[in-house]
């Protein structure tokens, strides 16, 4: 890994950091920790979505997959079922879409592209139906609305439960991705597919587990979803996939595949969440917040090309 | 480059020449894929360039044509130095290219594709009936009026193809033509019309640069030749008043024979046997029995269905019919994985597109398909993997910085030790290697043969896949020749020669 892709999403972060840092009531612990807090759901999606890149594939059912998981987990919260079942429901209502992507995607050897653009559809229609075509509500005194609430009293240096569990997850991705076998042969279909396959590698094996493990992934942001509405709605996250492809893609991932970084993805999407917090700092209107936004990923991709080029 | 001298004082020196490239470099990273290269060709001069694969002449080609930029030379045509890097130009100033590797549009039409980029036009608007007249002519000038104009290329045969991509060549007024590997594809009667085609280019003056694996085609149609080795010339002549055996040795650099070390060991008892293994298009019912510590060449033209035997051995493609056994036991039922659990190893010939991981470190790229021993609870120590890789490395003699390297910063000749050195990694009893030595320099060259014959000598078995007929002879023993699909005659080296093995692969009858 070249220096630049190790430690320029670090530097692109301080950068940010220090844009805002004249920002009053930017450089506060308390928002600081409202950062973090914000970061939370992107950060989930995309270790999933970072091992999807590296494998050299794209999901774009994301936002639609969370939207499934955060009405599943509310209904089953609604239905007062005890914590660890509700949180279960939630988390497999992800897999399940993540499972039909990676046996379709492997099975019948079709594009990530197009399969994944069919599922944002499907999801999406499924969490709507599901929920009635409209928000479920739930005992705001739930248990599960602790994880990403702010307003709670905390010691200041402890952020909610959400920031914890993402960063635990981060851990055991960032093991898995980087010392595992599983994670050589993530990188190996990505580098190379066919010499993958060449090599004994089951391809369609991986696959399938990996566009799983994304789901459970995806399923698990759509609970902290639910908790930060504190209500399940069919309607929330679109265009997640975006902030989330983005957040890999700052993170140092190429979506030619073969590359990826568990931390890389985190700061990015830490990156994303400082700029959306720090222009509405600002008082920057929602607008300029879009427009700000877009060019920092095409800035980031950019920088990603100009890598590859000096690469070969 | 005593040799050049005699054909120098034959030339005129006062007429001067279409073309005259001199003294060309080009670096590919850390290789030099040119050094110093001089070229001259004459009006209406068919001008054969010989060399190895992997001797510079692709590379050439592509700098001639523009694709590429060269480091530092100079290439004049008619006087007229030509822009590098600029395809557009080469094309104006009348130097046309035929690729080794098809440079044509698989969507597009027949017509479309014979005037593409020079289509007949006013004021941007596509004239169609001219083009359909030019395309016809064009066509009619190679005798292949019978190709379906409006067809997609993609219908077409790899020969018609070609003969597209001649007749489009053809087309425009070109001064020099390039064709680079023109018959790699071709029928005997269709080269035939090929080299008429080309004697009547040559009567209207247009000089000819011909690139051939076959020296017996160089020596029917060209005038002179130039060799090339690792990107060097290193010799020209007249094309009458040289023998081969001259040509072979300016290409090797040395005698042929000193190369390859013989096979001394005798093969033990049958590994691997194949009962009429069919593919869904490639092979036709190709029996083999492949024994301990045998190498056993397979020989043949290119798309005679050898790559494809290999692929089907390995489970890469589904079987049509047949049987695959393996130590005596019924294996037709595959995949890669399971052949690899079986000791079986496949060296693919296209090492960049499937061969290797090229952006993943060398290390990855060695153990890719054995991590048990580096492994445990699924959990890589890579500290382990790396110093064994490091150990590997020496081994092979791979030139490279560390074991953490992305294996695309390789040259052509170590990438090949590092996806060989898998297979010895994975410490497979089979070995199924296509061309293993394409594209690579000499001394990497060598040292796959100092390893093939090391790894039969230990009992290993060898399947040895190669157009280049004498390390065939050099390296096997036994060869089998692949013709349309079929694998036909098999015997042991002895009973082959260069001669006999292209009449084979040819489909002429042996006496």
């Amino acid at each position: 890994m070249s220096r630049l892709q190790k430690f320029g999403p670090l530097l692109g972060l301080i950068l940010v950091l220090l844009l805002f840092s004249g920002t009053p009531g930017f450089l506060t612990p308390l928002n600081f920790k409202f950062v973090l807090t914000q970061t939370v759901i992107v950060a989930i999606a995309s270790l999933g979505m970072t091992m999807i890149i590296a494998s050299g594939g794209i999901d774009l059912s994301v936002g639609s997959v969370v939207a499934f998981s955060c009405v599943g987990g509310a209904l089953a919260v609604q239905a007062e079922f005890p914590l660890p079942l509700a949180v279960l429901i939630s988390v497999l209502c992800g897999g399940m879409f993540g499972l039909v992507n990676g046996v379709v995607i492997a099975g019948f050897n079709m594009n990530p592209f197009i399969v994944t653009l069919g599922m944002m559809g499907i999801a999406r229609g499924a969490a709507k139906w599901a929920a009635g075509n409209q928000t479920v509500n739930f005992d705001p005194a739930s248990p599960v609305n602790v994880a990403m609430n702010n307003s709670i009293d905390l010691p200041l240096w402890l952020p909610p439960m959400g920031v914890l569990i993402a960063l635990l997850m981060a851990l055991i991705i960032g093991v898995i991705v980087n010392f595992s076998v599983f994670g050589r042969h993530i990188f190996a279909i990505g580098s190379n597919e066919a010499a993958a396959r060449l090599c004994g590698i089951r391809t369609r094996h991986v696959k399938v587990a990996l566009y799983s493990g994304a789901g459970l992934l995806y399923g698990l942001a759509g609970l902290m979803q639910a908790s930060r509405l504190q209500q399940g709605s069919p309607t929330v996250a679109v265009g997640l996939e975006l902030d989330v492809i983005a957040a890999v893609v700052i993170g140092g991932a190429s979506l030619s595949g073969g590359t990826g970084s568990v931390t890389g993805a985190i700061i990015g999407a830490l990156i994303m969440a400082s700029l959306r917090n720090g222009t509405q700092l600002m008082g920057w209107e929602n607008h300029v917040q879009e427009i700000i936004i877009g060019m920092v990923i095409i800035l980031a991709v950019g920088i990603d090309r100009i890598r590859h080029k000096s690469q070969i | 480059m005593s040799e050049s001298n005699s054909a120098a004082s034959t030339r005129t020196p006062t007429k001067r020449p279409l073309l005259s490239v001199r003294g060309i470099c080009k670096q590919f990273g850390a290789t030099n894929a040119l050094r110093n290269v001089d070229l001259e060709i004459q009006e209406g001069e068919v001008h054969a360039l010989i060399g190895e694969n992997g001797a510079g002449k692709s590379t050439l080609v592509n700098i001639l044509s523009g694709t590429y930029a060269m480091d530092s030379g100079s290439i004049e045509l008619d006087g007229r130095p030509i822009i590098a890097g600029s395809p557009i130009h080469a094309r104006g100033m009348g130097i046309s290219t035929i690729y080794q590797e098809l440079s044509l549009a698989l969507h597009l039409s027949v017509e479309e594709n014979l005037l593409l980029g020079a289509e007949p036009s006013r004021w941007g608007w596509v004239n169609r009936a001219e083009r359909r007249k030019r395309a016809r002519e064009a066509l009619a000038a190679l005798h292949h009026e019978t190709l379906p104009l409006e067809a997609p290329l993609y219908r077409l045969s790899l020969a018609e193809r070609q003969i597209v991509e001649i007749a489009r060549a053809c087309l425009g007024s070109a001064r020099l033509m390039i064709m680079d590997e023109p018959t790699s594809s071709l029928s005997r009667s269709d080269v035939e019309i090929l080299f008429a085609v080309i004697r009547k280019l040559k009567e209207k003056g247009v000089g000819v640069i011909y690139i051939s694996h076959f020296l017996e085609e160089c020596r029917e149609i060209a005038d002179r030749f130039t060799v090339l080795r690792d990107g060097q010339t290193v010799g020209r002549g007249e094309m009458v008043a040289t023998d081969f055996k001259q040509i072979v040795r300016l290409m090797v650099g040395r005698e042929v024979s000193e190369i390859f070390p013989k096979p001394e060991n005798l093969p033990g008892e049958t590994v691997l046997e194949l009962e009429k293994v069919s593919g869904v298009r490639k092979p036709r019912n190709v029996s083999l029995q492949l024994r301990k510590g045998e190498i056993f060449g397979i020989a043949g033209l290119i798309g005679a269905g050898r790559t494809e035997t290999l692929r089907a051995i390995f489970g890469l493609d589904a079987l049509g019919g047949g049987a695959v056994l393996v130590r005596r036991k019924d294996k037709t039922r595959s995949s890669p994985w399971l052949r690899l659990a079986d000791g079986i190893g496949f060296l693919s010939e296209n090492r960049k597109d499937e061969g290797l991981l090229l952006n993943r470190s060398l290390a990855e790229n060695l153990c890719a398909t054995r991590y048990r021993p580096y492994s445990r609870f699924g959990f890589v120590n890579s500290q382990k993997l790396r110093y064994s890789a490091g150990s590997w490395l020496k081994k092979l003699q791979v030139k490279a910085r560390n074991e953490n390297q992305p294996v695309a910063e390789l040259s052509g000749g170590n990438q090949q030790k590092v996806a060989l050195g898998r297979l010895l990694h994975h410490d497979a009893e089979i070995y199924l290697l296509d061309e293993p030595t394409r594209g690579i320099d000499i001394g990497s060259k060598e040292q796959i043969y100092r390893l093939m014959n090391e790894l039969a000598s230990k009992g290993k078995a060898i399947i040895f896949v190669s157009s280049y007929l004498p390390e065939l002879l050099g390296v096997c023993h036994t060869i089998g020749v692949m013709r349309r699909g079929i694998l036909t005659e098999i015997r042991s080296v002895e009973d082959w020669s260069e001669h006999r093995l292209l009449e084979s692969a040819l489909g002429r009858q042996t006496s």
